[in-house]
């Protein structure tokens, strides 16, 4: 589009990572319980700008720069939370997460259930996710389903800066933990028109980005924008698509999934992360149990291969492609 | 510069020049850091005085409630062991021989200070204000157990099963306090194996760099199981990793009750006016197995234990308060008598608490049950009704 650069940008149109930093800035506003904290997210504004400008406005002592140290960040989290603060903490990359695991299974998940309620967890732990920024090593994982696998975690993914802002509010509101995903694909891919006007999305609810009847397309994250973009293909070749946003993935809306299932018939699950033991095998296994006599076609899984996400130079060839998911799609509609 | 080191001392770095030169150059070096850590005992071996008395333990009742809460622990921990060996109560971790550590520690703390424990802290959790039947139900396996409502335990953490992961919950506390300008402190508790943890590591040093109010106890009772502290870390104290990260370690005798109170009074004194945290080693002897399903027999011989019982707690401050006049047999005996009671009242309650239902399980796992859960949750009712039927 010639131009396209020229056109002009109303305030309110916001990129992913703006997103996330308006939502954590009027929480940090609104609630004085709310802190930040996480490697370079003070004076820095965070690795990729989540929480520019914060600490300017808020000060060191709520948005906290912290050693670097992603076990005891996630560790600090859950004390910080069980007396009365809700801390959003950031973890740099999802490669880095995992010496979190241990804090977010054994105590974050399990604090409220453990004392029947007499402390509590309300944290999140955000984290940018996923690959095609041609990042280094350990900076291009999905690995939603292992936090998905816990009881007592929520696990969010964003998929759009709107989605980003309400969802992230939600999150700090929510009294139990959160684990928050954003895709770094995504973070400065486009804009969205993203009011401050602080009203929280619903956690545990999908949502349905476009409606069809001819098959169900299920993502989540990044994911989203490749199987959008399938939808308006497939509907250039006269194939209605009705594709959902999963957004929360723990604990499952399942009954939106099952409902538009019952209406199209056909379902193709698209995630990014390696196939065996995705979440797409827990979608397709609950529409086995709770939708058989609906399905025309056997549920498909389009995602990334069980393999190691590669380096820069094969990533593209790693992420599901639209043209994946039309066929995938295609190939459903033509079964029955 | 090329050459190579030939010798080094406190002061200065002596360098060979290349092969064929004549000369020598030396570095000037400066100490930049040094350190001791000092054993502090109020009263010895045999409950000679040592040291000079604080102001609390010239007050006979003061140290008679210590000796006592530390009587009460024994009687419940023996009670406890006897229990599980009968099949009345699950695994179960003893404090014999460490009843100093967690009396001495919860008798410095106010009720607005939280205690972030271990598993074996159930001498101080008692003083704290939880109750004997709680920790009975915690052990005998129900989660219950945790919910003891009773100020000021309340706001404490409940037991933490893997090993260190409390160390950064304490800090995450003591930064919550220091946020809001409390005037409270956070004493954490841990053993001697969890300071090999990076938990520990982790932890302490966020809590130096930010300075905050916190006093870790570190239970040194020589044992991780069955790895003897020598060989869980080749330093000499565990005392002075605190001054790598930049925070006052010090030593005490752990079977010295006085010593210990004092040492956690003068850190939580200076936790709560701003001096940031404390690390205090309190060496004593785990005289009991690890739990109850251990056998630490296995693993160390009958001398190191017979030793470390020649200078336990609990004689220790009873042979202290009978040379002084403030106590004699029939003292003892009414004591023995009126713990034995209370723990017998424990058991009582705890024997007469039937299982939660079913949805116990799905009831505090979140704030509200999801809807994603409300299948299971019916599920597991309908069971339940099934299985108590059959």
């Amino acid at each position: 589009m010639p131009f396209a650069w020229a056109k002009k940008i109303p305030m309110a149109e916001k990129n992913l990572i703006e997103a996330v930093n308006m939502a954590l800035a009027h929480e940090l506003e609104r609630d004085e319980s709310v802190v930040v904290l996480g490697e370079d997210v003070g004076a820095n504004g965070g690795v990729f700008r989540a929480t520019a400008g914060l600490q300017q406005r808020f000060g060191p002592d709520r948005v906290i720069d912290t050693p670097l140290a992603e076990t005891a960040i996630a560790g600090v989290a859950v004390g910080m939370a069980a007396a009365g603060l809700k801390p959003v903490a950031e973890i740099q990359f999802t490669g880095f997460i995992y010496p979190t695991f241990d804090h977010m299974v054994n105590h974050a998940s399990r604090l409220r259930h453990r004392t029947r309620g007499r402390l509590t967890c309300p944290m999140v732990l955000r984290s940018p996710c996923g690959a095609g920024i041609h990042a280094p090593e350990h900076h291009s994982e999905s690995p939603e389903s292992l936090f998905a696998h816990v009881p007592g975690l929520r696990m969010v993914v964003a998929s759009n800066p709107l989605r980003a802002y309400g969802l992230l509010l939600a999150a700090i509101r929510d009294p139990d933990p959160v684990v928050f995903f954003e895709p770094t694909r995504l973070y400065r891919l486009f804009r969205q028109d993203v009011d401050d006007n602080g009203e929280a999305l619903t956690l545990d609810t999908c949502f349905v980005e476009r409606e069809g009847r001819d098959v169900t397309l299920v993502s989540w994250g990044a994911m989203m924008r490749e199987t959008l973009e399938a939808a308006e293909k497939l509907a250039g070749q006269g194939v209605s698509a009705e594709v959902i946003d999963v957004a929360t993935l723990k604990p499952l809306d399942l009954q939106t999934i099952l409902d538009s299932v019952a209406k199209t018939g056909r379902c193709v699950i698209v995630h990014e992360a390696p196939r065996a033991n995705g979440f797409g095998a827990e979608i397709a296994a609950n529409i086995a149990e709770h939708s058989l006599t609906s399905l025309l076609a056997p549920v498909v899984r389009v995602t990334g291969y069980d393999t190691i996400v590669p380096l820069a130079r094969l990533e593209h060839q790693y992420l599901p492609s639209v043209g994946r998911i039309v066929e995938a799609a295609r190939n459903a509609v033509e079964w029955s | 510069m090329s050459g190579f080191l030939t010798r080094v001392n406190r002061r200065c770095i002596t360098i060979a020049a290349p092969a064929g030169s004549h000369y020598l150059t030396r570095v000037r070096l400066s100490t930049v850091a040094s350190f001791a850590i000092e054993r502090f005992q109020v009263l010895d071996e045999k409950g000679d005085i040592v040291a000079p008395l604080p102001q609390f333990a010239t007050v006979p009742d003061e140290l008679a409630a210590m000796y006592r809460a530390m009587v009460l622990t024994r009687t419940f921990d023996a009670k406890a062991v006897a229990m599980q060996r009968t099949g009345k109560l699950g695994t179960f971790a003893s404090a014999l021989g460490q009843e100093a550590v967690g009396v001495g520690l919860a008798a410095a703390m106010r009720p607005e200070d939280v205690l972030v424990p271990s598993y074996r802290e159930q001498a101080a959790q008692f003083m704290r204000g939880m109750t004997m039947a709680h920790c009975l139900l915690y052990w005998g396996g129900d989660e219950r157990g945790s919910d003891f409502q009773a100020e000021p335990a309340r706001h404490d953490f409940p037991n933490c099963v893997p090993i260190g992961t409390q160390v950064p919950h304490a800090v995450g506390v003591a930064y919550a306090m220091k946020l809001r300008k409390q005037k409270s402190a956070v004493v954490n508790v841990f053993g001697d194996g969890g300071t090999s943890k990076g938990d520990f590591y982790e932890g302490a040093n966020f809590a130096g760099v930010w300075k905050l109010p916190l006093v870790m106890v570190v239970n040194n009772n020589q044992w991780a199981i069955s790895l003897p502290r020598s060989r869980q870390t080749a330093a000499e104290t565990i005392a002075q990793k605190a001054l790598a990260v930049g925070f006052e370690g010090r030593q005490v005798d752990g079977n010295d009750v006085i010593a210990v109170r004092q040492v956690v009074e003068e850190a939580l004194e200076k936790a709560r006016g701003g001096g940031g945290p404390t690390l205090v080693e309190a060496v004593c002897y785990r005289l009991c197995d690890h739990t109850t399903a251990d056998d630490a027999t296995r693993y160390r011989d009958a001398e190191s234990v017979n030793a470390a019982w020649k200078v336990e707690p609990v004689a220790r401050l009873r042979d202290y308060l009978a040379k002084h006049g403030h106590w004699n047999k029939d003292k003892e005996e009414a004591l023995q008598h009126e713990c034995a009671g209370e723990v017998a009242k424990a058991v009582a309650a705890y024997e007469a608490t039937p299982p939660g239902p079913p949805e116990h399980m799905f009831d505090h796992l979140y704030a509200k049950v999801p809807k994603a859960l409300e299948e299971q949750r019916a599920l597991a009712i309908r069971l339940g009704k099934k299985n108590s039927h059959g």
